[in-house]
């Protein structure tokens, strides 16, 4: 308990002191401890583009990764029978290979030279030209990357339900469709809840998808200008720290609005 | 420190006797689960704690495992005093309901558990022996879960008798099994308790269970005991309306002593009257009463024989229902101000030979007065 | 031939039906599976200047996967990403333990702050953890140096939460009537919870350490903030990206990607013949 006291408390509390300081004048990357909300007024309005994003993306790839994650779990819940543990291992073992290299790899199946660029070129189908370097390939790279954080907790809140339940919405004269919006979803619902946070709340403050999948000016997250502030800017400490906490701030005022919305206090 | 808490615990697990429950109490929060409860269950015998769901039973016996302590009151084994001391300490197991095996163990190592905690040194050897008592012997390797329902019962029971405790308790131990497997069981579990002579108290609302097995039933309900002694007994007289429903069926009805005759009171309501024999009769003169007699100690009339003398009657009413079960035909009769009364009679034509038939008035009669 | 009241059409539409979901499914599969089938493909190219694309002139080559340490710094990332692994892991999991034993058996006065506490890293993005940790470091200690211990101190705070969840999970979904159990076979507190409870929590406890040593194996976001000079693999290849990243690092990769396959299969194959066995 200690532990966490001392690494999650004091760190924050650090972080919040930061992100309230200022530059000592003519010594930069020097500060001194203030009350400078310019640095909070700056990450609001300087980089309010790279919010919008953030929250874009991060929500555009919880949709994709909804969409594409619910059937694999619904599948591999109800359909799979004996395959079930392969399909597992199959949703699982990938993140075991590296993540950044696993986003590079998308980079150049992706890339300008690479078939999926230059079939789709070839039809005229690409207006830009390119996938690399649009939000296109940033919200690809997020939602590939997160997808198995949808398709777990889906999976385990549909496999603890009892299948009878959905035969018997069938047997009450629901069809596929019917039972499955009346029956099957709201029994995931826990699932799907935790599995769309666990997505969205890395997703908003990732940079590395947006760094190596995106372009330099017009994908840039969040994530991208604390990094770059923290690391490359001299002076940008205090940037930053405001940008961390804004960040968090925003993602648990969504999350908090959104657990209030669909109600469920248990996740994960 | 440890030497006496060492010696002290010998000492519990060595107490032999009754099991007496002196004025126990215990409240949960806002609840009183067990209300001033006392008890005394002779060394050696079967014991049925009946009850329905919440009436205090699984608290009781929880409480002489030492899994609960009494808010207050004593529980104790011959003259030493449990109260107070851990479940390791006492001399008392547990067949849990639905069994609670350890589902990381074999079913050997399941049964030589209570015994290596002991430090026996043949653990092992005991708990084949206690294994071939159930007649598990061959499964000894497997682990719990591939066993059956049936199968895990007799194991539990094996794992808690392996360590002869002074009092073994069972919570509902048969309740998770099927119709044919639990009158299988109950059959075996007498036959256990014959032969090894421990005190068994058993826990259960199935009122057949606990006849079929138990010398002394103890009828409970909200914390308190409404009538113990043998099924027999309690089935025959039962002194309170709460008993008489819950251990088979019963018609009763409020009724009120107005008078004696000869040293028999007579009861009366809604025009008929009953005469009860005074051994049989529990409630003082002018008291508010309830009359009860048993379905099948009735018979069907078609006639109202002649009241007094040696028979009790009631009716006339009018047959609503029959249904054949087998064994007896059950039939429902309305009986204006009694309520509807049952009458369970042997065989499948009597109503036809005697002239009743349904929707025709009818009487209920009786030989004696088997009443209470 | 029988009259059938199901219409050819709807007959077409329930083949469909029961299909499409599998279907897709198995598309999902395949996204999922795409990259890693490249890095493996590309650990076989024979590149001159840059992996990027395919050289027909003597690929498939094995001469990376003979060579896995020849990158200068490669294998001492792997290996500093092991032993941060290895050691976040080992704290983590005996802490989290700890605390989820603390959690679920005891009703200590600021228990629902400590529940807080732990599921709110889970909940913050990784970025702000890390960003966090850097400030502590570089501000509040200024003599500590970034490297080693400040990884493995990263890794073990985000690490514990994942731990104490899944052992919470597991301990909560335990009968109580075991360790009643145990208690009423004479057996005394401890060695009811060496006897029965510790083993049959176990298998969380060890999904527990799996999870926490894939976690911090792979992170880089946290680790990129704290590690100073030091290197991990994740980072090794993050930052090779720009001149271009060895094959060996797809090898390298693939063959952790295999190992975790193995070992998982492994383990289920064990499992399964424990059953059997009894």
């Amino acid at each position: 308990m200690a532990w966490l006291v001392m690494f999650f408390v004091v760190p924050m509390v650090q972080l919040f002191l930061v992100s309230l300081q200022s530059d000592y004048p003519g010594f930069p990357g020097y500060y001194y401890q203030d009350v400078n909300v310019a640095n909070y007024a700056r990450a609001l309005t300087d980089f309010a583009p790279h919010f919008g994003r953030s929250m874009l993306f991060a929500g555009l790839a919880t949709f994709f990764a909804f969409v594409l994650g619910y059937p694999l779990a619904y599948a591999m819940a109800f359909k799979a029978g004996r395959w079930r543990g392969v399909m597992m291992i199959c949703v699982i073992a990938p993140f075991f290979t590296s993540f950044i290299l696993r986003t590079i790899a998308w980079r150049q199946i992706l890339s300008d030279e690479g078939w999926i660029a230059s079939t789709l070129n070839a039809i005229n189908l690409l207006p830009g030209g390119r996938i690399t370097e649009t939000w296109v390939a940033v919200v690809a790279g997020l939602t590939y990357n997160f997808l198995p954080f949808m398709v777990l907790p889906i999976y385990s809140s549909l496999e603890r339900a009892n299948p009878t339940v959905i035969e018997a919405g069938g047997d009450l004269y629901a069809n596929g469709f019917t039972t499955f919006r009346t029956v099957t979803l709201p029994m995931s619902l826990p699932g799907v809840l935790a599995g769309t946070l666990l997505t969205f709340i890395p997703a908003a403050g990732d940079y590395v998808n947006a760094e190596l999948l995106g372009s330099d000016v017009s994908t840039k997250m969040v994530g991208n200008v604390i990094e770059s502030q923290f690391f490359r800017v001299l002076g940008g400490f205090p940037d930053a720290a405001a940008l961390s906490f804004t960040l968090m701030a925003l993602i648990l005022a969504l999350v908090f609005a959104y657990t209030r919305k669909f109600g469920t206090e248990e996740l994960l | 420190m440890g030497i006496f808490t060492t010696r002290a615990s010998t000492a519990l697990r060595e107490a032999k006797g009754d099991l007496r429950i002196e004025n126990v109490t215990k409240r949960f929060a806002d609840f009183v689960a067990v209300d001033d409860l006392s008890l005394v269950v002779p060394r050696g015998s079967f014991f049925a704690l009946l009850g329905p769901s919440g009436c205090g039973k699984t608290t009781t016996l929880r409480m002489v495992a030492g899994l609960e302590q009494p808010t207050a009151g004593k529980v104790l084994i011959g003259d030493t005093d449990l109260t107070g001391s851990r479940p390791y300490e006492r001399p008392v197991n547990t067949v849990f309901q639905s069994y609670a095996l350890f589902p990381h163990l074999t079913v050997r190592e399941n049964v030589a558990f209570g015994p290596k905690r002991r430090g026996l040194p043949d653990a092992l050897k005991l708990a084949d022996e206690a294994l071939a008592l159930v007649e598990m012997g061959h499964l000894a390797q497997r682990k719990p879960a591939m066993m059956s329902g049936g199968q895990q019962q007799r194991v539990a029971v094996a794992r808690a008798l392996v360590n002869r405790p002074e009092v073994l308790l069972l919570d509902e131990p048969l309740g998770a099994l099927d119709l044919k497997l639990r009158r299988q069981m109950q059959v075996e579990l007498k036959r256990i308790q014959t032969e090894v002579g421990l005190t068994f108290i058993h826990v259960t609302h199935d009122q057949e269970e606990a006849m079929t097995m138990a010398d002394t039933v103890a009828v409970m309900n909200k914390g308190q005991i409404e009538q113990m002694g043998a099924p027999a007994e309690l089935y025959d007289l039962p002194t309170t309306t709460f008993v008489a429903n819950f251990l088979g069926q019963a018609n009763m009805v409020e009724a009120k002593q107005v008078g004696l005759d000869g040293d028999r009171p007579v009861y009366e309501a809604f025009g008929h009257r009953w005469w009860v024999p005074r051994h049989r009769s529990s409630v003082p003169a002018g008291e508010p009463a309830a009359y009860g007699i048993r379905p099948e100690k009735l018979r069907l009339n078609h006639e109202r024989p002649a009241l007094g003398g040696s028979s009790a009657a009631a009716g006339p009413g009018v047959l609503r229902d029959v249904s054949f079960t087998g064994v007896s035909t059950q039939y429902l009769v309305d009986l204006p101000g009694l309520g509807t009364w049952g009458v369970f009679e042997r065989g499948r034509w009597i109503v036809r030979r005697r002239g009743v038939a349904r929707s025709r008035r009818i009487c209920c009669s009786c030989r004696g007065w088997p009443g209470w | 031939m029988s009259a059938s009241a199901v219409s050819p059409m709807t007959r077409v539409r329930y083949w469909i039906a029961d299909r499409w979901v599998m279907t897709s499914a198995l598309l999902v599969l395949a996204y999922l599976a795409l990259p890693v089938v490249y890095t493996l493909v590309f650990s076989f190219n024979n590149y001159t200047k840059s992996n990027i694309a395919w050289n027909p002139v003597g690929s498939p080559t094995l001469k990376h996967w003979l060579d896995p340490c020849g990158p200068p710094g490669i294998c001492e990332a792997l290996v500093t990403s092991l032993q941060v692994g290895a050691v976040s892991t080992l704290v983590a999991t005996v802490l989290g333990t700890m605390i989820a034993f603390a959690l679920v058996r005891h009703d200590f006065i600021g228990r629902g702050p400590t529940n807080l506490l732990v599921f709110v890293p889970m909940a913050t993005p990784e970025i702000v953890l890390g960003a966090s940790l850097l400030t502590i470091f570089v501000q509040g200690f200024p003599s500590f140096q970034l490297g080693f211990f400040s990884i493995v101190i990263a890794h073990i705070m985000f690490c514990v939460s994942f731990v104490v969840v899944t052992v919470k999970a597991r301990l909560q979904s335990l009968d109580p009537r075991m360790e009643e159990a145990a208690a009423d076979l004479y057996a005394d507190s401890r060695s009811a919870f060496v006897r029965v409870t510790l083993p049959l929590v176990l298998p969380g406890i060890v999904s527990a350490a799996m999870l926490s040593f894939s976690l911090s194996f792979d992170d880089f976001i946290i680790t990129n903030f704290v590690s100073g000079d030091v290197s991990t693999f994740p980072k090794f290849v993050y930052v090779s990206y720009l001149r271009g990243i060895p094959a060996q690092a797809n090898v390298i990769g693939f063959s952790l990607f295999l190992i975790a396959v193995l070992l998982t299969i492994g383990g289920q194959v064990v499992g399964n013949l424990r059953t059997k066995k009894g």
